[in-house]
């Protein structure tokens, strides 16, 4: 195949002669090889006009967009979406990610024109049922935390970080204590904790886990001091374990005058059934896209709305929703605020109306239900694997997570990566892997509650064959994995170290003999 | 519960192989003070019909855009967005999948992110552009922060005629920082800004069409942030303005931010919505969010991987550019099918029609007494002054079902100067019924 720089077959169509692509998931070119800047598949009148309002800003430089009728379109991201795997389709067994079922009637709610079609700078009589939606889905949020406030418009988990930890660099601003510039966060913690953290232009001081897993309060101890402002801790934590100390931890951290941070994105193991504030947390940010099943859509939107204790209510941004004279009312600003707005507008309302809609369908019982089901899922893989898999922390029950480690592979030539690749082959996502940091070679895997028994005993007896293929020494079936998937595994270096971020026609390029 | 697979004896088989009493043993490392210790006193499951009921009586109490003549923009507009659009959108392979962490099963997600990043480029004339950020006020918020990393330098400063959301969302990101220098509003659209940059400055910000609807000079802009060392940042609220105004990128802007929705997604009450971000070649490294790449596989097929990931939060941690994670991928996704359906053929008509009407608009609000249009140029958006202050005006003529635009003081609550002034837009969606309406129902309450 003729190649050019960039390492793209040149001319449309001949990127199935690799025989990637089989007959029911075809290959698909880039939309900019089947479209051109004539198609259109969107019928709009021709204006003409002669208008002098665009001052001599008109455009003279050529867009160059290709485009598609409506058949074609339709066939292009049909053919391009049977390439992804999806929880609709598969277990998605991702740690960290909840990927749970996205039930259908929350795309319809948030599809009504009431919900979908308001803007959201019209008049407030106007959207007074919008503003209820918003407090409704407030009290549940604080009732399930048992928290004293919530800012709903963080638009993802990390921005809910950010938000939160600004809240407490506000309050501690306002206690006269602005010299406090340490932030503790331990080993085991998501990426986006000591990123936030640093974001705010905090130091970020480790902790380190205990050889069971988890966090240590004599280290907590050993680790505050007077200029420590929070600790940001995830509970249950990343290893998929509740931890036992945490009452202890939270009592040490506001003995030191510092703030309680809980990263929130493990809340479907407890939601219902454990209510953060009782634990002493002082803000939580939660996952809407995972705990509250709004659909995760190829990486976001997200919503991460924080609940915020007493202490840091204060601080919370605009907007937000309060009874008036004349109805609800949006405010949507304060005269010298400690934190003002983290986003233009009100936050992800899509995203609440579908959050809410989950809530009302499963009621107080069917979430606690829910959490149970999640944790019972996870020790239900832990208990059918641990003969075979390593558990580098078997001390304590895991919550919604199963984590193994890579022992189990030793001496096989097999690595965590191949394990999963060769997951894909047998219609599985594969679990999150490397991660957390703290155990070697990790595989964290997430059920979620919404998978039947009859899946997860599919699923560990998939893997129970697999460990002991690996552990045969069949190594080629992992390292040459997947091996049925649409694409075999990709070339991660040359991507990064040639960057090829944008398609550019095949004769604007230099080409190159084969 | 409809959502919960397991039976009851399922559930005590599963105990049975675990080898727990109950399902509480597996909670044994939660404090007893904190297990269960409370009513949550919420409902309980309800069948899906009954949900149903519920969420419709509360969209029923809002006032639908679709429901009358309406004229609100100001950073969210309402464009049509094609049936084919939200239909391919909730095929489930789009929407129930994640980030593609694994490419191999992922190549329908990271094939459109390459063409979306690739549309995105090429609408704002620059080199390279990421796979979304949250929206354009968070995106804003990243650009300045990208800009005091590639400069070295900390002045920032923001024009007077940048959405004052998106300026309140900086201010909260570079709490109290000295370097930060946020222009007064001004509203007769006249320049603020190059006299304030200097040799410490690493970026002026400026949005076009600005906030109150005027066409700003990037030319100019760019030529004089350059002498100085600083970078150009171009804010777009309204994304349908590029396909009728000349491209960010061939004025010399060095990063241009835009909030995307007006392009295949619905109003929503302001989110999700999907900021977009370009940049030059050479600033790569330093653009936060998900980048999308070309490479091949193992067969030497062509495919798609997230790449320079040494920039982001999961790898680099307290050294990352951003804490960015999630972004608006499903958003992205509606964005370029919408992009991908119009073409250049239909983008360019559909930001021809949107002036159009907007001149329209115009000329009747010129003709409604006491009403003056503060523009001498604009794209689909406009401000007028009125003899009356705006906010009491506005809810009037709601009153009426006539949804009439923005008061400025509502974003702008303490500026007491443009109490009088609304903002409006008119898109392909506004109908010459819709002005007339506007125009007369305008002339009734001041008269």
């Amino acid at each position: 195949m003729s190649m050019n720089t960039q390492g793209r077959p040149t001319g449309v169509g001949t990127v199935g002669t690799g025989a990637s692509g089989s007959a029911l998931i075809p290959d698909e070119p880039l939309l900019f090889e089947i479209g051109d800047t004539e198609h259109s598949g969107v019928d709009l009148p021709d204006v003409t006009f002669n208008s002098d309002r665009l001052g001599g800003f008109g455009r003279k430089t050529k867009l160059d967009l290709a485009g598609l009728t409506e058949p074609e379109a339709m066939r292009h991201y049909v053919r391009l979406s049977r390439m992804n795997h999806s929880i609709d389709s598969g277990m998605y067994p991702l740690g960290s990610c909840t990927m749970k079922h996205n039930p259908r009637l929350n795309e319809k709610m948030a599809r009504l024109p009431g919900f979908s079609d308001i803007h959201p700078l019209q008049p407030v009589s106007t959207v007074q049922g919008a503003l209820e939606m918003m407090n409704q889905l407030s009290h549940w949020l604080m009732t399930l935390t048992n928290t004293a406030a919530v800012a709903l418009s963080p638009k993802a988990g990390a921005h809910g970080e950010l938000l939160g930890m600004m809240a407490i660099k506000a309050a501690q601003e306002a206690k006269g204590e602005a010299h406090r510039t340490v932030v503790l966060v331990p080993e085991s913690a998501h990426g986006t904790n000591p990123a936030t953290a640093a974001f705010l232009g905090y130091t970020v001081k480790p902790v380190p886990a205990k050889d069971d897993g988890t966090v240590d309060v004599e280290a907590v101890k050993a680790a505050l001091s007077p200029d420590v402002a929070a600790i940001m801790l995830t509970n249950p934590n990343t290893c998929g374990l509740f931890e036992p100390q945490v009452i202890e931890i939270a009592k040490a951290v506001h003995d030191a005058g510092a703030f309680f941070y809980c990263d929130g994105a493990n809340f479907n193991a407890i939601m219902g059934v454990v209510r953060p504030g009782d634990l002493g947390i002082d803000a939580m940010h939660i996952n809407l896209h995972k705990t509250f099943s709004t659909p995760h859509g190829g990486g976001g939107p997200g919503a991460g709305p924080v609940v915020l204790s007493e202490a840091l209510a204060p601080f919370a941004p605009v907007p937000f929703v309060r009874k008036g004279t004349n109805g609800l009312e949006l405010v949507e600003h304060i005269e010298d605020a400690a934190l003002g707005r983290v986003t233009a507008f009100h936050g992800q309302m899509g995203m609440y109306v579908r959050a809410l809609t989950y809530m009302l369908s499963h009621g107080g019982d069917g979430l606690a239900q829910a959490a149970q089901d999640a944790v019972l899922n996870a020790n239900y893989i832990k208990a059918r694997l641990e003969h075979i898999f390593s558990v580098p922390f078997p001390d304590y029950p895991t919550m919604h997570e199963a984590l193994f480690d890579d022992s189990f592979l030793k001496e096989t030539g097999v690595s965590t990566l191949d394990f999963a690749k060769a997951l894909i082959d047998e219609g599985f996502h594969p679990m999150t892997m490397y991660f957390p940091l703290v155990v070697h070679g990790a595989m964290l895997i997430e059920p979620t509650e919404s998978e039947s028994k009859q899946t997860l005993d599919r699923f560990c007896d998939v893997m129970a064959e697999l460990a002991n293929d690996a552990i045969a020494g069949n190594k080629d079936r992992f390292t040459s994995a997947p091996t049925k998937a649409p694409r075999r595994r990709l070339d991660e270096t040359r991507a990064a170290r040639q960057p090829v971020l944008k398609w550019e026609k095949p004769a604007d390029l230099p080409q190159t003999a084969e | 519960m409809r959502y919960l697979p397991h039976s009851a004896h399922e559930r005590a088989d599963m105990l049975g192989v675990i080898g727990a009493a109950d399902i509480d043993a597996l909670f044994s490392a939660v404090p007893k003070s904190a297990l269960k210790s409370f009513d949550l006193g919420l409902p309980a499951h309800q069948p899906e019909f009954l949900v149903e009921a519920h969420m419709r009586a509360l969209a029923n109490k809002n006032h639908a855009a679709g429901d009358g003549p309406f004229f609100v923009g100001a950073g969210a507009y309402r464009h049509h967005v094609p049936a084919t659009v939200d239909h391919l959108i909730q095929r489930s392979e789009w929407l129930t999948a994640y980030t593609p962490y694994q490419p191999e099963i992922s190549q329908g997600t990271l094939q459109m992110l390459f063409e979306f990043q690739t549309q995105v480029a090429k609408i704002m004339g620059m080199d390279v552009a990421n796979a979304s950020l949250y929206d354009g006020s968070t995106g804003t918020a990243e650009a300045v922060l990208m800009a005091r990393r590639l400069t070295r330098k900390n002045k920032i400063v923001l024009s007077g005629g940048l959405h004052p959301h998106y300026r309140d969302v900086v201010k909260a990101y570079l709490k109290d920082d000295p370097d930060l220098v946020c222009l007064s509003p001004s509203p007769e659209g006249q320049g603020d800004i190059l006299q304030q940059i200097d040799g410490n400055t690493a970026a002026i910000v400026i949005q076009t069409p600005d906030f109150y609807g005027h066409l700003r000079d990037l030319k100019s802009a760019a030529e004089a942030a350059h002498a100085q060392g600083a970078l150009l940042i171009v804010v777009v609220t309204e994304v349908v303005s590029l396909g009728l105004l000349e491209a960010p990128g061939a004025l010399g802007a060095d990063i241009v931010v835009a909030e995307g929705q007006s392009i295949g997604n619905a109003l929503n009450f302001g989110g999700p919505y999907l900021g977009l971000m370009a940049t030059r070649k050479e600033f790569i490294r330093q653009m936060p969010g998900r980048l999308c790449g070309e490479t091949v596989d193992a067969d030497g097929n062509r495919g798609f991987v997230l790449t320079l990931s040494t920039r982001e939060q999961h790898i680099r941690r307290e050294k990352a550019t951003s804490n960015i994670c999630t972004n608006s991928g499903l958003c992205a996704l509606a964005f370029s099918i919408h992009m991908g359906l119009l073409g250049e053929a239909g983008f360019v008509r559909l930001a021809r029609l949107n002036h159009f009407n907007a001149v329209k608009l115009a000329d009747a609000l010129e003709g409604v007494p006491g009403v003056t249009v503060l523009n001498k140029t604009f794209f689909n958006e406009m401000t007028i002054r009125t003899p009356q202050p705006a906010a009491g005006l506005v809810e009037r003529l709601a009153r009426r079902g006539i949804l009439a635009g923005v008061p400025a003081s509502r974003l702008l609550p303490d500026d007491r100067s443009v109490d009088n002034l609304i903002i409006l837009a008119a898109t392909e969606l506004t109908t010459d019924a819709d002005i007339s309406a506007l125009a007369a129902a305008l002339t009734e309450e001041l008269a």
